[in-house]
C-alpha cells in the first residue's frame, strides 16, 4: 500500500526549474529518504507535497489526490511537515508551540495525554515548557519541531534535513527519535544532505540531482553503490 | 520652621491635587489612544503592514454611534457592542477585498490602497455629514468629588470600558488558541499553515478585533469631546499610530503603553505650559524615545532568520 505517491512533480521559481518531473512512492510504514546536495530541490519537493508551493504533476496521500487542497487542510488529512530550519515560533513558549501543533484536534483529554507522553520522552522540553522557544538550543529546537509535528497525530511525516546544523551526537539522538516514531507506525519521508546517516536509517531511498531522481532502490543497495559512495559518502 | 514646612506641604498638596486631577484626564485620553493604537499594532504584527485606513475606522465608530442613537433608543452598552461589531466587520471586509489581493505584491501598493480606503471612508462620511455634528449624550453624566478630585461618570466609563477591552484582548492574545496563532503568524507566517492553522481566517479575525476596538475608541472619543467631524480620524489616527510606534509596533502591550504615555504627555504639557506647545513637546519627547529605543519601548527587532 502506498502512503504517498508523487508523480511527475515539477516546481519552478520564475525561470528556475527547481524540480523537473519527480516520481516516487513512499510505502505505508516505511522510512523513505531523498538524498541530494545543496540546491538539488529537496526542500522544494517537500514544500510542494505539503501544499505550500504551486506545482505541476500529481501528489496523492493514500488514495486521495491533494490537488487544490490548501496546506492547512492537508494537515487534517494526516500529514505533518517539519520544515527546513525547524520553523519554531521563537516568540511562543515551548508549550504554546506544542499546542499549536495540535490545532486540528479537539480531543482535549487525548491532547493532554500526548503532550505528557511527549514530554516524558523529551524531559529537556519539559524543563523549558514556559520558556520562549527561541531560547532553546538548536538540538532542543529540532526535538521541539518534531514533537510539535507529532501533536497533530500524523500518519505520514515529512522531515526536511533534521540533522542540519547539529553536532554528531545530537544528530544520532534525533535519528534515534525518528526511528522510534517510525516504529509506532508513522510513515516517514526524510530529505537529507547527510547521505550516510539517512541511508542507514531508511528502508528505501532515492538520489536527487538538480531536480531529477538519478538513482533509487533499497537503502542498503544505495549505500553500497559506488556512484553514491563517491558523490555523497566521500569514498 | 514648622510653619514653613506646613506651608510647603500645603503648596505641595495643591500642586499634587492639580497633578492628580490632570492624571484622570490623561488616563481618559490615553485609554482612547491605546485602544486605537492596538489596531495599528495588531495588524502590523500579522502582516507587517500599516493599515492607514484605521484612523478613519475610528472616526466611523463615532458616526456609527451617532446614527444608531438617532434611530434606535438602545442602552449604552448595546450601542457600544453594535459599534464594535459593525466597525469590526467593516475592517475585516476592507482586508478581504482591498488588502488580501495585493498580499505578496510590492509593499507600496498596500500602503497606497490603505490610504485610498481611508480617503474613501472619510469622503463618503463627508458627503453625508458636511458639517461637524453634535454627539448625543447617551446618558446623564454626573460628577463626583473624591478626596478633593472631580471625576465624572463619563470619565469612569471611558477609562473602565477601555481597560476592560484591553484586559480582554490581552487574555485573548496570550491565553487562547487564536491568540497563539496570531502571535505565531507575527513571528513566521510561512510556517503557520503547516500547523493546520488557517492563516487567512486568523488575519481576518485580527482586522475584525483591531477595527472593532478602533470603532469603540471613536464612540468613546465622541462622547468625551462631543463635536465630531469626518476629518477627526486623520489627526487622532496619526497620534495613535505614533503611540503604537513608541510602544513598539507589533506589540500589543506596547500599544497600550504608548497610548497612555502619549495621552499623559499631551495632557501634562497643556496643564503646565501654554497649550500651543502641546504637539511640539509631545513629539519631541517621543522622537527622543525612538532615538534610544528604535523598535519602540516593548518592540523587538524583526526576525533574524537563518
Ligand atoms: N524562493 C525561491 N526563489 C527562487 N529560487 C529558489 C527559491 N527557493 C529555491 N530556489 C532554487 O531552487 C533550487 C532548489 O532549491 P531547494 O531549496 O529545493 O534545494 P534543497 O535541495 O533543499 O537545498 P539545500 O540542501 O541547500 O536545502 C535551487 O537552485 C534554489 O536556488
Ligand atoms: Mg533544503
Amino acid at each position: 500500500m502506498s502512503a504517498l505517491t508523487v508523480e511527475n512533480l515539477t516546481v519552478s521559481y520564475g525561470d528556475i526549474h527547481a524540480v523537473k518531473g519527480l516520481s516516487f512512492e513512499v510505502r505505508e510504514g516505511e522510512i523513505f529518504t531523498l538524498i541530494g546536495a545543496n540546491g538539488a530541490g529537496k526542500t522544494s519537493t517537500l514544500r510542494a507535497i505539503s501544499g505550500l508551493l504551486r506545482h505541476g504533476g500529481c501528489v496523492r496521500l493514500g488514495d486521495r489526490d491533494l490537488e487544490g487542497i490548501a496546506a492547512e487542510a492537508i494537515v487534517s488529512l494526516g500529514m505533518a511537515h517539519v520544515p527546513e530550519g525547524r520553523g519554531i515560533f521563537g516568540n511562543l513558549t515551548v508549550l504554546e508551540n506544542l499546542k499549536l501543533g495540535a490545532w486540528i484536534r479537539r480531543d482535549h483529554k487525548a491532547i493532554a495525554e500526548d503532550l505528557d507522553r511527549m514530554l516524558t520522552a523529551l524531559p529537556r522540553l519539559r524543563e523549558r515548557l514556559t520558556q520562549p522557544a527561541g531560547t532553546l538550543s538548536g538540538g532542543e529546537q529540532q526535538m521541539l519541531a518534531v514533537a510539535r509535528a507529532l501533536m497533530s497525530r500524523p500518519r505520514t511525516l515529512l522531515l526536511d534535513e533534521p540533522s542540519m546544523g547539529l553536532a554528531p551526537k545530537l544528530v544520532k539522538e534525533i535519528y534515534h527519535v525518528i526511528r522510534e516514531i517510525n516504529q509506532t507506525g508513522v510513515t516517514i519521508l526524510l530529505v537529507e544532505q547527510n547521505a550516510n546517516i539517512a541511508l542507514k536509517l531508511a528502508h528505501r531511498a532515492a538520489v536527487l540531482e538538480t531536480g531529477t531522481i538519478t538513482l533509487a532502490g533499497d537503502s542498503a543497495e544505495l549505500l553500497a553503490d559506488p556512484r553514491v559512495r563517491e558523490a555523497y559518502l566521500g569514498a | 520652621m514648622i510653619l514653613a514646612a506646613a506651608a510647603a506641604s500645603s503648596a505641595f498638596s495643591g500642586w499634587a491635587f492639580y497633578l492628580a486631577q490632570q492624571s484622570i484626564n490623561a488616563l481618559q485620553l490615553g485609554s482612547i489612544y491605546a485602544l486605537i493604537a492596538l489596531g495599528y499594532s495588531m495588524v502590523y504584527g500579522v502582516l507587517t503592514m500599516i493599515n492607514f485606513a484605521h484612523g478613519d475606522l475610528f472616526m466611523l465608530g463615532a458616526f456609527a454611534c451617532l446614527l444608531i442613537a438617532a434611530f434606535l433608543p438602545l442602552p449604552f452598552v448595546v450601542i457600544l457592542l453594535l459599534v464594535i461589531l459593525l466597525i469590526g466587520l467593516l475592517g475585516a471586509l476592507i482586508e478581504r477585498v482591498a488588502y488580501r489581493p495585493l498580499r505578496g505584491g510590492p509593499r507600496v501598493s498596500a500602503i497606497i490602497t490603505a490610504l485610498g480606503c481611508g480617503l474613501v471612508i472619510e469622503n463618503l462620511t463627508l458627503v453625508n455629514f458636511p458639517y461637524a455634528q453634535r454627539m448625543p449624550a447617551l446618558f446623564t453624566s454626573t460628577s463626583y468629588q473624591v478626596a478633593g478630585l472631580t471625576i465624572s461618570t463619563l470619565q469612569l466609563l471611558i477609562i473602565g470600558i477601555s481597560v476592560a477591552l484591553m484586559l480582554g484582548l490581552d487574555f485573548f492574545i496570550y491565553k487562547t488558541r487564536y491568540g497563539i496563532a496570531m502571535r505565531a503568524i507575527a513571528f513566521d507566517a510561512r510556517t503557520v499553515p503547516l500547523m493546520g492553522v488557517p492563516a487567512d481566517r486568523i488575519i481576518s479575525l485580527t482586522f475584525l478585533i483591531g477595527a472593532g476596538l478602533g470603532g469603540a475608541a471613536g464612540m468613546l472619543y465622541g462622547l468625551a469631546y462631543p463635536v465630531i467631524a469626518p476629518s477627526m480620524g486623520v489627526l487622532v489616527g496619526w497620534k495613535a499610530f505614533i503611540a503604537a510606534v513608541i510602544g513598539g509596533i507589533g506589540s500589543v502591550r506596547g500599544a497600550v503603553l504608548g497610548g497612555f504615555i502619549l495621552g499623559g504627555v499631551e495632557i501634562m504639557v497643556v496643564a503646565f505650559l501654554p497649550s500651543t506647545y502641546r504637539d511640539l513637546i509631545s513629539y519631541s519627547l517621543l522622537l527622543v524615545i525612538l532615538i534610544f529605543k528604535p523598535y519602540g519601548l516593548l518592540g523587538r527587532a524583526p526576525n533574524q532568520k537563518v
